[in-house]
């Protein structure tokens, strides 16, 4: 398998105000540093870190709506420049237009994309069906559950054929029971797409359970400190691969990395 | 797939029709009662010589005054004259003020230079310009639809700012992480999200239209229901004078109700509040 995403040297820095040094004195505050990482074509990498790890930075320069201040980061070998729908991302607060219907939010980026509209129509069914909410295309998003709203924006990312799904936290403001069964709806999706996904987590058991691999962020600055393989193979057929032997110690060994006892870690 | 999520059912269509003259007629009862309290202590009140009639005329005297004024076509002729002057101005508030809005909210240079003057304007009472747009522009129609415009155009100007500022930037993010132009991001983003917001100061607008529009009548005009009610005041006509009052009641009534409609029409994906 190639590359498809890779971080080369990559650093953010922002100004900030510096309240100490007065009201309008700003100091440097280092969101991420030197990163680099590479993800292959079709790899579900999962992210996992405290939060002010830069996880939502690093999606950010990702999507191309910010720039790293230096380093760069090459999708396809060619180096990100700005947004584009060879990406499309997944939002924890869904960002749905609340005055479209599903079928209206789907077809959005379509219409970015500049497919007709007999063929946006077409689309939108099929990935309104993917998501499992067929019969849904006239509801507005406050006529939908939370769990219904993320797989409506999951769909509309999916729409417009990105090679690669950035997922931002997706399955956090959702109930425990709905999380377990987008969860594995999403890994059936991967399989069935065969997406790169990029996933952010503050979870670790979501972490292992979705992630081929799993990078560990720690702060100040934000890096990737390890990363860690995860030996499954397929997670659908197990019926509570939550206590699969691999998945226990994989679930242990990150817990020890965020919480700073590397030690512990190594001697598993 | 996932059986586990509720369904969240929404009634498409209204299920209270199937067996509506029962609530209907509760509901009336209910929405009117109060009113109609009102009405029969009007009514009541100077017809057991409590105030002096001929001050406050008794509710069936008013209705009759004003069924003859209805009849004689003078009513119409006032509330014409209104109504075309109120609307005139708001709509030509609604073309300078919501363009503009769009403007000043989405550049921040149109931001700079126009704010420190808008906030001048917005606290100056429109009434107290009154003199001056009658003395630059006359008693004619001309200083009545200029200063229903100037009232109607700061709630709608400041609204539509605001509207524009508030537009929740994750939906900015996620429309411009799709490559939209700026210029689409404006219309298919900002634009219809701004929409409710817009609608609150047009809704403010309407109601303001009423008020300044009867003031200005009722200092200079020679027709309108502010011109009705002073003259009618002055030849102690007081039954046409209350006839005057109810009747621009109905007109305050009317325009919200008909903004009302247009607002539902236009935020109908805004979830409801109950």
């Amino acid at each position: 398998m190639t590359d498809k995403i890779r971080f080369e040297h990559v650093t953010k820095i922002f100004k900030v105000r510096d309240t100490e040094q007065g009201k309008r004195a700003l100091k440097e505050f280092t969101a991420v540093k030197d990163l680099n990482f590479s993800v292959k074509d079709g790899e579900f990498l999962t992210l996992v870190g405290p939060s002010g790890c830069g996880k939502s930075t690093l999606l950010d320069l990702l999507s191309g709506l910010t720039k790293p201040t230096s380093g760069r980061i090459l999708l396809d070998g060619k180096e990100i420049t700005g947004p584009g729908l060879d990406r499309g991302i997944v939002f924890q607060q869904y960002a749905l237009f609340p005055w479209k219907t599903a079928l209206g939010n789907i077809e959005f980026g379509l219409e970015a994309k500049g497919i007709s509209k007999k063929e946006r129509i077409e689309l939108t069914r099929y990935y309104l069906s993917l998501v499992g909410l067929e019969g849904f295309e006239d509801r507005y998003p406050h006529e939908l559950s939370g769990g219904m709203k993320q797989r409506v924006a999951i769909a509309r990312s999916l729409a417009f054929n990105p090679d690669v799904l950035l997922m931002d936290e997706p399955f956090a403001a959702l109930d425990a029971q709905t999380r377990e069964t987008l969860q594995s709806e999403l890994l059936r999706i991967w399989e069935k797409t065969k997406k790169t996904i990029i996933f952010i987590t503050h979870g670790i058991d979501e972490a292992v359970y979705l992630g081929q691999r799993v990078a560990v962020m720690s702060t100040k600055p934000g890096s990737i400190k390890h990363m860690i393989d995860i030996p499954l193979d397929s997670r659908l057929n197990e019926l509570d691969i939550r206590s699969h032997p691999e998945f226990v110690k994989a679930r242990h060994q990150i817990w020890n990395l965020l919480h700073g006892n590397i030690y512990q870690a190594a001697s598993i | 797939m996932s059986n586990t999520e509720k369904v969240i059912a929404v009634p498409i269509e209204r299920r209270q029709q199937i067996h509506f003259s029962f609530h209907w007629l509760q509901k009336l009862v209910k929405q009117t009662a109060v009113i109609i309290l009102l009405l029969l202590i009007w009514e009541t009140v100077p017809r057991i010589g409590l105030v002096d009639a001929a001050f406050f005329p008794a509710f069936s005297d008013v209705v009759k005054s004003w069924w003859a004024m209805l009849v004689s076509g003078e009513l119409f002729a006032h509330f014409t004259a209104s109504i075309v002057r109120s609307l005139t101005g708001f709509i030509l508030a609604l073309l300078i003020a919501i363009p503009l809005g769009l403007l000043i909210g989405w550049y921040p240079l149109a931001k700079d230079l126009l704010n420190p003057i808008l906030e001048i304007f917005r606290n100056t009472a429109a009434l107290a310009l009154l003199p001056v747009f009658m003395l630059l522009l006359g008693i004619g129609e001309t200083s009545k639809i200029a200063i229903v415009l100037f009232a109607c155009t700061w709630p709608v100007l400041l609204n539509t700012i605001a509207a524009v500022r508030n537009v929740d930037p994750l939906l900015i993010k996620s429309a411009r992480s799709m490559n939209i132009s700026s210029f689409k991001l404006f219309i298919k983003v900002i634009l219809p999200a701004s929409v409710p917001t817009i609608f609150t100061g047009i809704r403010m607008a309407g109601t303001g239209a009423i008020l300044v529009l009867i003031a200005a009548e009722m200092v200079g005009a020679k027709e309108g229901l502010g011109y009705l009610i002073t003259y009618s005041q002055y030849n102690f006509q007081i039954p046409e004078m209350y006839a005057g009052i109810i009747t621009i009641a109905l007109l305050g009534l009317l325009i919200n109700q008909g903004l009302s409609v247009l607002e539902r029409k236009f935020s109908k994906w805004k979830q409801p509040v109950q």
